[in-house]
């Protein structure tokens, strides 16, 4: 809402404070001061002239050489817009002026005439393009015949005016009228409030005997009044009027338009004029459309209505969308002569539904959605009448013709001082509470410390006693309110055990070298389907797709954490940062239904994608790349540190490198896997080699055993045994080291792999793994013989399984 | 005897003084104190001396050894410091070599601000839940006191699902859903973190994805001063204890008073600036007391009841506290930005 102050000065004083101050305390009080703006500025040497004489310019054929009475003296003024002409009163800035934008108005020669001034659109004395009335957009402003030659254009054209825009939150509808605001304004500043009055001399002739109104939706339509005008001549409203719709950011179009949208921004009442004449009945008949019926509307635009839909009808077909368009049929136009005027009360609902339907958001359907006040509907017709018999010549006729169920009563509202004080931490007293509900213009009736408030119909956001909890506060003052900790009970907060271990990983993951990333949950259709880890694909039904995404790109909801991490590699990539390594801990979303109707179950993945050199030290000769142990190397000391066994078993993974892929097990149970991107993908990607994980942390939280328990350091010392074992190239470590562990009993506290070696010196086809095994025992000094009664069932059980040979 | 044990006293000593090296220092120790050295054969040779010449001859055969053995033992030391340096001098090395680096990491800047809203928060006695990203309307909505059709549902443009799920646009249904579980049986005081996701274009201020951290206090007699008190502790903790607050009102319909809360503009002081848009004041968060309605549908006593709520964007916090640009570096990870806030 734009609020115009000179407009705001017609209904309370406001001179003692400066614009700025009125904005901070409307800002604190009640609605948020968007911007605080000029409409224009003020100019200086800019006067009204009369144009006495124009004739063409004598060496130009589009120039115009005037004669222009500028008060005291009469000035010779080349002019170039078309639409001036003899006789007009014009803006003319005199030598010495200077406009917008620094131009400076001097004397001069134009092709050898004497130019002594300049005459001015709009536009050029600061006033925004699309607030000028179209008849001068093209060309300089005429003022109406009344304005006095020489007077300053400055007031004349509200130049110096000053806007408020406030940011109205949904319950503030009430400050959608200057009325609404000039009652808040009032209330801040503890003034006396000034109402417009709506008398007009109606004629003898009836409205009654012209238009009857039926209404067969008065759910819909409580309230439908229509005022009947005769004898109009549309043209140009007043200037002062054309100046605050401009002021409040509508463009000026004629008078009787013109009138109905200056009592909207008034009263906050739309108000519709139908040209009485093209009305097509003397029935105005409000019901519900039929399905299928159609109407076109003021933008030309034929649109298709349901049973949904309100509309007003002349008894056959739909005139109009009930708040939110009036029909083509009937529009107003420069030769109307009689004009039907429609003040209503729509129910909010009924036009939210078909404004949003339809696209057509307007100044009318936003009050109406958000609620009117019923006490100023005929006032806003009335208003309208008075106005249409001054500006355009009109005879009103008597009476209404009107439909009228409407709840006309305000609500009460029961306050106590002490709840009150309560509730806000204050002490306010019953006197100080009485004085704010006077400020605010609200009748009550007090006893003692019981306040009963009839809250004003302008103010349907008072309902409840937290409504007047708040009105009570904001105008207290929350400066005033004091500052408090609870006193309730000393809980003490602190975080969960599992809030607790995901900020372990956390900073475990970021010491070991990985950066957190935070990526997007809605990722493509076609992302969503990939890399995700087997033991979610498993069960998984379908992806979960929004109804109406606002682009493919965010369309789905994600099943990995990699595709999206994997794009934000490769626009690193592509940003030469060439060594990444990310992780991030979040939801994947899975459905397991064909469509969905239940929420989708989210699932915590900690995943990460590693790339490029994991350390580059290159005076010292040492460079390591990223490669699947340095990912595995960093997945077992944080399961370690989480206590918790984890196996890699090698699987192939879709999307991944068949030979470089692990799949994660805790006991039986698929956790996710690791390994090297397929190659193929990693191109897809844009990608160079790059590892990844993808992890149930759901699972791992549950695992997880919290207290360690004190193990004790170890008294006796330990025995290292080495073992080099020849294998087929085929035998994996694992399945070595788990027949180590097996075989050689309890004692065997640890196993080492410290070298793996293929080539020269053995069979083709063979490789030698070597490992240490180290032996303990808690309680006392191993001996010789039972050290190598193990070893030798080592050797035995992998000969056995894995026919391995000691490497000789 | 005497004579000769003198001048093998002086050779020895000479011989000392002459090494070089802790090899000729060896042989000296050898040649002389050694069971074939002289002073051994002079010791043999005693028997034949007198009783009386016997003790002389031999204390001073013993200080004579004694002697020579002090001398090969300092001059050893001083060899083995000389040789020490020599070594130590020859393993110096260029200190300012760079180091083998070791790989870093470091948390998003939205973790970061986040563990610090809850840190702070949990020291004023709330806990911290979570709850899912995928919503039903009723706890994303309804329950907030948000039916259908209300008009301040156009104030959160939603990512529908379908009619009854979606993405949740703010993560007070957690809070909803905690009271909920507790059914009005004791108070709540808890913080809720997480994603939430709001149909807008994606831009420089706007973001379809982004972070909020809702908190709710429910208890018998709570006030909204100490709303303002606790919101006071939390704006000095985070941006300086300089900062002053101010509530404004605003409305949120799970909320009644709704305010708003701006901190002083730390830029100027509260003069008024570019960054708070000349008005001294930058706004934060928004807050209120629970709606008696919402308390309600919780299976609160409204009457028995009161608390207060407040909500605030980590991502915008995070921008004002750190002068980020543009609300998109924090979701296309460059490294570039990410290694930034990587500091403690």
């Amino acid at each position: 809402m734009f609020v115009s102050i000179n407009w705001l000065k017609n209904y309370v004083d406001i001179d003692q404070i400066s614009p700025e101050d009125l904005a901070e305390r409307i800002t604190k009080t009640g609605i948020e001061v968007d911007g605080l703006e000029r409409f224009a500025n003020k100019v200086n040497n800019v006067v009204v002239g009369y144009v006495e004489a124009c004739e063409k310019h004598p060496n130009a054929d589009k120039l115009n050489l005037c004669q222009v009475n500028v008060g005291e003296e009469t000035l010779q003024i080349i002019c170039g817009a078309p639409n001036i002409a003899k006789g007009q009163k014009v803006a003319v800035a005199k030598p010495g002026a200077v406009l917008p934008g620094n131009f400076k108005i001097k004397k001069a020669k134009l092709r050898g005439v004497e130019s002594n001034g300049m005459i001015c659109s709009l536009q050029e004395l600061g006033v925004e393009e699309k607030f000028v009335p179209k008849e001068f957009a093209n060309g300089i402003f005429v003022f109406p015949e009344d304005a006095e030659t020489g007077t300053d254009v400055t007031e004349l054209l509200n130049l110096d005016d000053i806007i408020i825009e406030l940011d109205l939150t949904p319950n503030r509808s009430d400050a959608l009228s200057m009325l609404g605001v000039a009652y808040e304004v009032a209330a801040i500043l503890d003034v006396p409030i000034r109402l417009p009055h709506t008398n007009y001399h109606a004629a003898e002739e009836k409205t009654e005997d012209h238009v009857s109104v039926k209404v067969e939706a008065s759910e819909q339509n409580p309230y439908y009044g229509a005022f009947l005008v005769k004898d109009v001549k549309v043209g140009t409203s007043p200037l002062w009027m054309r100046n605050y719709l401009m002021a409040a950011g509508i463009r000026p179009i004629n008078n009787v338009v013109d009138i109905t949208n200056y009592v909207l921004l008034e009263y906050g009442q739309p108000l519709h004029a139908f040209d009485y004449d093209k009305f097509g009945s003397t029935e105005v008949v409000v019901r519900m459309a039929n399905e299928g019926e159609t109407i076109v509307t003021l933008d030309d635009q034929e649109r298709t209505l349901s049973s949904e839909h309100l509309v007003i009808t002349n008894g056959k077909e739909p005139v109009a969308l009930a708040g939110v368009m009036g029909g083509a049929d009937t529009e107003v136009s420069d030769q109307t002569t009689s004009v039907l005027l429609e003040a209503a009360y729509f129910d909010g609902k009924t036009v939210r539904k078909a404004s949003k339907e339809f696209d057509l958001r307007s100044e009318a359907s936003t009050r109406f959605e958000k609620g009117v006040d019923p006490n100023r509907v005929r006032k806003a017709g009335e208003k309208a009448c008075l106005l249409l018999e001054k500006y355009a010549g009109a005879t009103v006729l008597a009476g209404i013709s009107e439909f009228d169920q409407l709840e006309y009563s305000e609500k009460t509202v029961t306050i106590w001082t002490s709840t009150i004080n309560a509730r806000l931490g204050t002490d306010i007293s019953n006197e100080e509470i009485a004085d704010i509900l006077r400020k605010l213009h609200f009748n009550f009736e007090q006893d003692d410390e019981t306040f009963t408030v009839y809250a004003p119909t302008r103010r349907q956001d008072i309902v409840i006693f937290e409504d007047m909890l708040e009105e009570v506060a904001r105008i207290y003052g929350y400066d005033n309110l004091p500052f408090t900790l609870p006193s309730g009970g000393s809980q003490a907060g602190g975080l969960t055990k599992q809030q607790e271990l995901k900020r372990h990983v956390k900073r475990f993951l970021e010491g070991a070298g990985l950066s957190e990333t935070v990526t997007y949950s809605l990722t493509t259709k076609d992302r969503a389907t990939q890399l995700i880890s087997p033991e979610v694909a498993k069960d998984l039904v379908s992806t979960v797709s929004l109804a109406m995404p606002m682009s493919e790109e965010h369309s789905t909801l994600r099943l990995s954490l990699l595709p999206e991490m994997l794009a934000s590699v490769a626009y690193n990539l592509a940003r030469k940062q060439s060594n990444v390594a990310y992780y991030e801990l979040g939801s994947i979303f899975i459905s397991k239904e064909e469509k969905v109707s239940q929420q989708p179950e989210e699932k915590l993945r900690l995943a990460g994608a590693l790339t490029g050199e994991w350390l580059t030290h290159p005076w010292q000769q040492e460079k390591k790349s990223v490669d699947f142990f340095v990912v595995k190397g960093i997945l077992e000391a944080l399961f370690d540190s989480l206590s918790v066994k984890v196996n890699f078993v090698q699987e192939k993974v879709d999307g991944m490198h068949p030979g470089r892929t692990a799949c994660l097990y805790i006991g039986d149970r698929a956790i996710g896997f690791a390994g090297q991107i397929h190659p193929q993908v990693q191109k897809e990607y844009d990608l160079k080699d790059t590892f990844v994980f993808d992890i149930d942390f759901d699972y791992i939280l549950e695992v997880h055993e919290n207290e360690p328990s004190f193990a004790g350091i170890p008294r006796y010392p330990s025995v290292t045994r080495d073992i080099a074992l020849v294998v087929d190239e085929t035998v994996q470590a694992g399945a070595i080291q788990a027949t180590i562990a097996e075989a050689g009993g309890e004692l065997v506290k640890d196993i080492q792999v410290f070298d793996v070696y293929q080539g020269e010196h053995l069979t083709e086809g063979k490789k030698s793994i070597a490992f240490s095994l180290f032996y303990q025992d808690p309680s006392r000094t191993l001996t010789d013989e039972e050290v190598e009664a193990s070893y030798q069932a080592i050797l035995a059980a992998v000969a056995d399984q894995h026919q391995a040979e000691l490497r000789g | 005897m005497k004579d000769q044990l003198q001048a093998l006293e002086k050779e020895a000593l000479q011989k000392v003084e002459d090494a070089s090296s802790l090899k000729e220092l060896q042989d000296v120790r050898v040649a002389y104190l050694g069971k074939k050295g002289p002073i051994t054969e002079v010791l043999k040779g005693m028997g034949k001396l007198s009783k009386e010449e016997r003790p002389v001859i031999g204390e001073l055969a013993n200080k004579v050894r004694g002697q020579v053995a002090e001398a090969i033992d300092s001059k050893k030391a001083g060899i083995e410091a000389a040789e020490l340096e020599k070594q130590l001098a020859e393993e110096t090395i260029d200190v300012t070599l760079p180091g083998r680096p070791i790989p870093t990491g470091g948390p998003h800047l939205l973790t970061s601000i986040v563990e610090e809203i809850e840190d702070l928060f949990i020291g004023m006695g709330f806990e911290v839940r979570e709850g899912p990203e995928v919503e039903t309307d009723y706890y994303n909505f309804e329950a907030l006191n948000l039916p259908k059709d209300h008009p301040a549902r156009d104030m959160q443009d939603t990512f529908y699902i379908t009619d009854e799920i979606l993405m949740r646009t703010h993560t007070s249904p957690v809070q909803a859903r905690t009271m909920n579980m507790i059914k009005g049986e004791r108070s709540v005081k808890m913080i809720c973190p997480g994603k939430v996701y709001r149909r807008d274009t994606d831009d420089a201020t706007h973001s379809h994805q982004f972070t909020q951290i809702e908190g709710l206090y429910v208890d018998k007699n709570v006030r909204m001063s100490d709303l303002k008190g606790v919101l006071d502790r939390f704006a000095k903790q985070m941006f300086g204890e300089d900062r002053e607050i101010r509530l404004r009102p605003s409305f949120f319909p799970f909320t009644e008073p709704s305010v708003e809360m701006d901190i002083s503009c730390k830029v100027c002081n509260g003069e008024g600036c570019s960054v708070c848009k000349r008005t001294g004041w930058i706004e934060i968060l928004g807050a209120g007391m629970v709606h008696p309605r919402v308390l309600k549908m919780a299976g609160y006593d409204p009457e028995e009841y009161s608390g207060f709520a407040f909500g605030m964007g980590p991502d915008r916090i995070a921008m004002l506290k750190y002068g980020v640009d543009d609300i998109r570096h924090f979701y296309t990870n460059d490294i570039r930005f990410l290694k930034q806030y990587h500091q403690a």
